[in-house]
C-alpha cells in the first residue's frame, strides 16, 4: 500500500478495499482474544484456515481472527457471516463439520449452538444470546470484524473517517467543544471530564504538547483496556491523534503492560502501518498536521495509574508520584502540558466525532454519558466482558448479562473499582452504573472491573486482600500511604486469625478516614475504600470475626478447621494422594479422617474430593 | 548475556536515560533476569547512573534480579481469581515445591511468581506456565501440571543419559 496524501486518497482505497472485498461470500471471525486464546483458540484458527484450504473455499471465505468477543466463558468462540452464527466451546474436532455444514451449506450445527442455562432456550444467533441481548455494545462491536493486524480491515469499516473529518473541516475549538458537550469522562478510574482535561491542555502555553494513552491497566479484575487495545489498536490510535491535533500535540505515547504481550504487538503492528500508509507522521493526508506515536512498555506498577508516576515511568523512571497542585495538562511529561486518557477514553472518541456530541450524550445518566465496558467476574455464570449504557443498574449486569450465581451459591455482593473501589451488598443492587452514584455509594466506576462475590465470599478477607495488593504497590514515598495501609492490614490480619478486639474497629475506621485524607497520590486517598465500604455495609462479618471468633464465610484459615464428614467419605483415597502436608490417614475403603495438627488448610482435599466430604468449619 | 546481544539492545538507544525501562525489558526478554554485569553495561550505555538504574530495576514489578527457574509458574493474584481460590493455588504450590513466590527450587527446574494480574479475569483462576495460560485452576489441576512437568524433566535427563 503506498502513502496516503489527500482525504480523497484514503476514501479511494476505501472503495478499493470494498470492492476486493465483494468476492467473499462468508466470513469466520475466530476470537482470538487472550481468554479465547487460553481456551486454545490457536489450535482453532489453525484448523480452520486448513480446513477452507482443504475444502477450496480460501478464495470465497475470509477467516479473521478478532479480538475478544467478550463472551469469554464460553471460549474459544466463533461468529460466521452472513446469519450471525454464534458457536461456542469450538474445539478444532468440530472445524470439518463447521466448515462443511455452516460455512459451506449454511446449516447450523445444534451442539455448538449457545443454549442459555437458565432459560434452556437455543441461541441461533450471536443476537439472541442473552449475555449479548442486553448490552450496548458500542465499542466492543467494533472488534468483531477486524483483524487486529490489519489497517485494511480498520478502513473498511470506516475507520480514520472520523480523523479525515477533524482534519478537513473542523477548528481544535470545534473538536474540544464536541467533547466537552458530549459529557465524556475518563474510563480509567477518576472519571475526570475529557474535555475539560483537553481545553486546559490546549490552552496551557508551549509548543510542545504530548498525548499519552494509558493502557497499563494495573488493576486486577479489570481488562477491557487489554481486549480493546488487543481488539482494535487503529481505534485507540484514531482517538489519540484526533486528540493530538485538538490540543496541538505532536507526540503521543502509548505506556503498556509489558504483561499483555498481545497488546504489545498489536499496538506496535498498527504504528508501524499507520507510519507506512502517512497515517502517522509529517503532513498526514495532505493536512498541516503532524503526529508520531511510540509504544511504552510499563514494568508492572499499579501506582502507575496516577498521572505523574505513569508520566514518570515514561520518562524511564521509578514511577512515584508527585504532588499536583500544577496540573500534567499543564506540567505532564518531560514537563510539557500533557493529556493522559486511558484506552477507552480514547475509543470512544472517534465516534463521538462521527456521530455527533448529542448521540453520545443520548445514551446514560445527567452526569455519566455513552457506554462503559466492564469486566464482569467473579461467582456469576457468565464471565466476560460486558458494554452498557450508563445508568444501567447492577441488578440487570449481575442477573440479566451475567445469570446470577455460578455455583447454587446466593450472589451477597459486588465489588466495583478495583483496590480503589468498595463492596456494594446486594440489596444495593438497583444502582447504577454511574460516576455519581457509586461514588456516593462509597465505591466507584473505576475503570470497570465487576467482581461478583458470593456468599462463600469472607469480606473481611477481601478487605484483606485489597491492603496486602496495596501494601505491595504502595510506592512508600508519602508517609499516610506507606505506614497507614502497614496499619490497616496489621488489624485486619488480626481480626482474620482471631486475635482482634472490638476497639479496633474504630481505630480502623480512624486510620481509614486519616489516610484517604492525608495521602499524596490517588493509590493512597483510595486505599482505605475496601475497608470503609466493607466495614459499612458488612460490619456484622467483622464483629463475627472478633467476638464469636468465626469466619461465617469458612474462609480465614485460623478460624476454620477441615474434617471429612464419615458419612458422604468412601475412602477412595484421592485426598490421601493429594495431600501434600500427609495431613489425612485412613485405609482404602475405610473413612479417612484429616489431622489438624499437621492440616495447612491448603484445600487440596476438597478440590479433589468428588463426594463433597471435606468439610469447612 | 554477550556483549553482542547487549549490543543490539543499546542500538539507537545509547544515551538516552529514558530507554531505561524498554531496556530492561528486552534484557529479561532475553535473558531472564538482569544480573549485575548487565545493569552496570545498561548504566555506561544510556548514561544513567548505576543506582539509578538498580532503583528502576528493583522497584518494578516486572523485573527479576535472579535467575528463574528452568519452568516459571506465574500464579495470577487478581481479585476474580482471588475470591475463586487463587490463595489454594498458592499455599499448594507452597507445600509442593517448598518455595515461596519468588524463590527457585533447589533442583532450579521451578520458580513460582505472584503476579497482580494475568488479564484473562473471567476464566479465573488462572496460572500461567512459561506463558501458557492454565484456567479455572484447582489445587488437584495444578498437581498434576507440576507432577507432569517435574516427569518431563527426568525423561529428558534419562534420554540425555542413555545416548
Amino acid at each position: 500500500m503506498s502513502r496516503l496524501n489527500s482525504f480523497r486518497e484514503l476514501e479511494h482505497l476505501r472503495e478499493q478495499l470494498r470492492e476486493q472485498r465483494q468476492s467473499i461470500a462468508t466470513t469466520v471471525m475466530v476470537c482470538g482474544g487472550t481468554g479465547c486464546k487460553a481456551s486454545r483458540s490457536q489450535a482453532v484458527v489453525d484448523a480452520v484456515r486448513e480446513e477452507l484450504t482443504r475444502q477450496g473455499l480460501d478464495m470465497k471465505v475470509r477467516l479473521c481472527v478478532t479480538g475478544c468477543h467478550g463472551f469469554c466463558e464460553q471460549g474459544p468462540v466463533i461468529i460466521i457471516e452472513p446469519g450471525n452464527v454464534f458457536y461456542c466451546h469450538v474445539s478444532p474436532d468440530d472445524v470439518f463439520e463447521i466448515v462443511y455444514q455452516t460455512v459451506a451449506n449454511g446449516k447450523a450445527i445444534e451442539r455448538l449452538l449457545y443454549t442459555d442455562p437458565i432459560s434452556g432456550v437455543t441461541a441461533r444467533t450471536m443476537a439472541e444470546v442473552p449475555f449479548y441481548r442486553a448490552q450496548d455494545r458500542q465499542i466492543l462491536s467494533q472488534n468483531l470484524n477486524i483483524d487486529p493486524c490489519s489497517i485494511e480491515d480498520y478502513i473498511l469499516a470506516g475507520g480514520y473517517s472520523a480523523l479525515s473529518k477533524v482534519l478537513r473541516g473542523m477548528t481544535p475549538e470545534g473538536v474540544i467543544k464536541e467533547i466537552v458537550s458530549s459529557g465524556l469522562r475518563g474510563r480509567g478510574g477518576g472519571g475526570f471530564p475529557t474535555g475539560r482535561k483537553w481545553t486546559e491542555c490546549w490552552e496551557a502555553p508551549g509548543d510542545e504538547k504530548y498525548v499519552i494513552c494509558n493502557a497499563d491497566e494495573g488493576d486486577p479484575g479489570a481488562y477491557m483496556d487489554r481486549c480493546v487495545l488487543e481488539g482494535n489498536p487503529h481505534l485507540v490510535m484514531e482517538g489519540m491523534m484526533i486528540g493530538a491535533w485538538a490540543v496541538g500535540a505532536r507526540k503521543g505515547y502509548i505506556y503498556v503492560r509489558n504483561e499483555y504481550p498481545l497488546a504489545v504487538k498489536h499496538s506496535r503492528i498498527a504504528v508501524e502501518q499507520a507510519r507506512k500508509i502517512g497515517l502517522l507522521g509529517d503532513n498526514i493526508l495532505g493536512s498541516s498536521f503532524s503526529f508520531d506515536v511510540d509504544i511504552a512498555r510499563g514494568g508492572g506498577a499499579f501506582v502507575c495509574g496516577e498521572s505523574t508516576a505513569l508520566m514518570a515511568s515514561v520518562e524511564g523512571k521509578v514511577g512515584e508520584p508527585r504532588p499536583k497542585d500544577v496540573h500534567t495538562v499543564v506540567d505532564g511529561l518531560y514537563h510539557k502540558p500533557t493529556v493522559l486518557n486511558n484506552v477507552e477514553t480514547w475509543a470512544n472518541v472517534p465516534s463521538i466525532i462521527m456521530n455527533g456530541s448529542s448521540w453520545f450524550a443520548s445514551k446514560g445518566t445527567s452526569g455519566s454519558k455513552g457506554t462503559k465496558i466492564l469486566a464482569l467476574t467473579g461467582h456469576v455464570k457468565n464471565t466476560g466482558l460486558v458494554e452498557v449504557a450508563m445508568g444501567t443498574p447492577i441488578r440487570t449486569v449481575v442477573y440479566d448479562i451475567g445469570g446470577g450465581a455460578n455455583n447454587g451459591n446466593r450472589v451477597k455482593a459486588v465489588q466495583t473499582g478495583g483496590p480503589s473501589g468498595g463492596c456494594l451488598p446486594v440489596d444495593m443492587f438497583d444502582l447504577a452504573v454511574d460516576f455519581d452514584v457509586l461514588y456516593q455509594a462509597g465505591s466507584m466506576v473505576g475503570s470497570g472491573g465487576m467482581v461478583v462475590m458470593d456468599e462463600a465470599t469472607c469480606m473481611v478477607d477481601v478487605a484483606k486482600y485489597f491492603l496486602n495488593f496495596l501494601q505491595d504497590e504502595s510506592c512508600g514515598k508519602c508517609l499516610p500511604c506507606r505506614l497507614g495501609i502497614d496499619r490497616m492490614l496489621e488489624i485486619i490480619t488480626d481480626i482474620t486469625e482471631g486475635r482482634g478486639k472490638p476497639e479496633q474497629l474504630d481505630l480502623l475506621q480512624e486510620l481509614a478516614d486519616t489516610v484517604a485524607q492525608t495521602a499524596l497520590c490517588g493509590l493512597g486517598k483510595t486505599a482505605p475504600n475496601p475497608v470503609l465500604s466493607t466495614l459499612r455495609y458488612f460490619r456484622p462479618e467483622y464483629e463475627a470475626h472478633i467476638n464469636q471468633k468465626k469466619c461465617p464465610a469458612g474462609v480465614c484459615k485460623a478460624l476454620v478447621t477441615y474434617s471429612i464428614e464419615p458419612d458422604k467419605c468412601n475412602g477412595c483415597g484421592v485426598c490421601l494422594r493429594g495431600c501434600v502436608y500427609g495431613a489425612i490417614s485412613g485405609s482404602k475403603k475405610q473413612v479417612h479422617v484429616i489431622d489438624a495438627e499437621l492440616c495447612q488448610k491448603c484445600g487440596i482435599c476438597r478440590s479433589e474430593c468428588k463426594f463433597d466430604a471435606v468439610k469447612v468449619a | 548475556m554477550s556483549p553482542q546481544a547487549l549490543e543490539q539492545i543499546l542500538e539507537g538507544r545509547r544515551s538516552q536515560p529514558s530507554q531505561l525501562i524498554e531496556v530492561l525489558q528486552d534484557i529479561q526478554k532475553s535473558d531472564g533476569y538482569i544480573s549485575p554485569e548487565s545493569m552496570k553495561a545498561v548504566s555506561q550505555g544510556l548514561g544513567v547512573p548505576l543506582i539509578e538504574v538498580y532503583r528502576v530495576a528493583s522497584f518494578y514489578k516486572a523485573f527479576r534480579l535472579k535467575p528463574s527457574g528452568k519452568n516459571v509458574l506465574t500464579m495470577c493474584m487478581g481479585t476474580a481469581c482471588h475470591v475463586r481460590g487463587a490463595r489454594f493455588l498458592h499455599d499448594h504450590t507452597t507445600g509442593q515445591l517448598g518455595v515461596k513466590p519468588g524463590e527457585v527450587t533447589s533442583d532450579g527446574l521451578f520458580s513460582v511468581e505472584h503476579v497482580n494480574c494475568l488479564g484473562a479475569c473471567a476464566l479465573g483462576p488462572i496460572v500461567a506456565e512459561n506463558g501458557s495460560y492454565h484456567h479455572h485452576m484447582t489445587p488437584a489441576k495444578l498437581r498434576k501440571l507440576i507432577e507432569t512437568l517435574s516427569r518431563q524433566q527426568t525423561e529428558e535427563k534419562q534420554s540425555v543419559q542413555t545416548q
